[in-house]
């Protein structure tokens, strides 16, 4: 008789506490790990430890950001692959509506629409981004990254910044 | 008499916190339903003209459907919009990933029509008016993930109260 309460009220507080960590993570911040090495040195510097793998750089997503979507050059961003809708990426926004990106493969200039940004890895030798699919909507930005979490040692800030030898407003 | 008072302010901030956290929690409730099952939306415009009204429909909108990937075409979504990621639009969906679509280009003054494929991870939109509507015709196919829900039912007004579903004919 007892066992069926005390069961009943730790089914209610898990049902809370998932409701407001699902709140919080979705209005708010959250947690999220960074895979593969597209935004190395920013995330994941070294991939091949001595063990042979390593612990993958975790960061802080702050969401506020996305009830007025405003966004500036040099934000890391997360958000979903254009491609594939279940698929988060985590890239560098390098333009925004209006600006003029130079692609530094081929040598034509691209516009980039109203309500899209263009963005690329740090890492420019691997990393899947609008060089490959153009711009993408702002609408699918999911939040953007402002620390470093873990591991301790890489604990810290993510810089807002540009990469050197890139243009981008006239 | 003073410590008398004190409990009675501890209990009153006890009372206090505990009304709040539950207002706390309600708001959770709501927005976890709002965000993950059902969600309800004001539309207006032109741009589906026969389908909902010009000044203002209330509609129900699911998002079990878009997350498990069942939109199909002929449904009525709520799409982020590509040009401004402030505003929600309703469309329908004409096309999904590897279909062909046949569009009229510019139906006021032309009938020429284009033919293309939608690529992978895009959908096709379209308004029902196509005389007034900025849709895939304007903007091109948009990604699967700027969809935001599927409408399936009206709310107001209480004359056409009742389900939305594929294309009226």
């Amino acid at each position: 008789m007892g066992s069926g309460n005390i069961l009943w009220s730790l089914a209610k507080n898990y049902f809370t506490v998932g409701l407001i960590g699902l709140t919080i993570s979705d209005r708010y911040a959250s947690v999220v790990p960074v895979r593969g090495t597209s935004m190395s040195p920013t995330f994941n510097p070294q991939t091949s430890t001595f063990w042979g793998s390593s612990i993958d750089d975790c960061v802080l997503v702050e969401k506020f950001c996305l009830e007025k979507y405003k966004f500036s050059h040099g934000d890391v961003v997360v958000f979903s692959s254009p491609s594939n809708h279940k698929e988060r990426l985590i890239k560098r926004i390098i333009g925004l509506p209006g600006d003029w990106i130079g692609t530094p493969h081929s040598h034509d200039v691209v516009k980039v629409p109203e309500g899209h940004c263009w963005v690329e890895g740090d890492n420019s030798l691997s990393s899947m981004d609008s060089k490959s699919f153009g711009p993408i909507p702002l609408g699918l930005i999911n939040g953007r990254v402002t620390h470093i979490v873990w591991p301790p040692q890489r604990i810290g800030e993510v810089e807002t910044r540009m990469p050197q030898g890139r243009f981008s407003s006239f | 008499m003073g410590l008398r008072n004190l409990k009675q302010w501890k209990s009153f901030a006890i009372e206090a916190l505990n009304q709040s956290f539950l207002v706390a929690k309600f708001l959770c409730f709501l927005h976890v339903t709002n965000t993950y099952l059902c969600t309800v939306a004001l539309t207006y415009g032109p741009s589906m003209l026969p389908t909902l009204n010009l000044t203002g429909d209330l509609v129900l909108a699911e998002k079990i459907s878009p997350r498990i990937g069942k939109v199909g075409p002929g449904d009525v979504v709520l799409v982020r919009s590509p040009v401004n990621p402030r505003r929600v639009v309703t469309k329908r969906v004409i096309g999904i990933e590897g279909d062909s679509v046949t569009y009229v280009v510019d139906p006021k003054n032309s009938d020429r029509s284009d033919t293309i494929v939608v690529p992978k991870g895009h959908i096709w939109i379209e308004g029902d008016n196509i005389y007034d509507s900025n849709d895939s015709r304007k903007f091109g196919a948009v990604p699967y993930g700027l969809l935001q829900a599927k409408v399936f039912w009206r709310v107001l007004p209480p004359k056409d109260f009742g389900p939305l579903g594929q294309r009226a004919k």
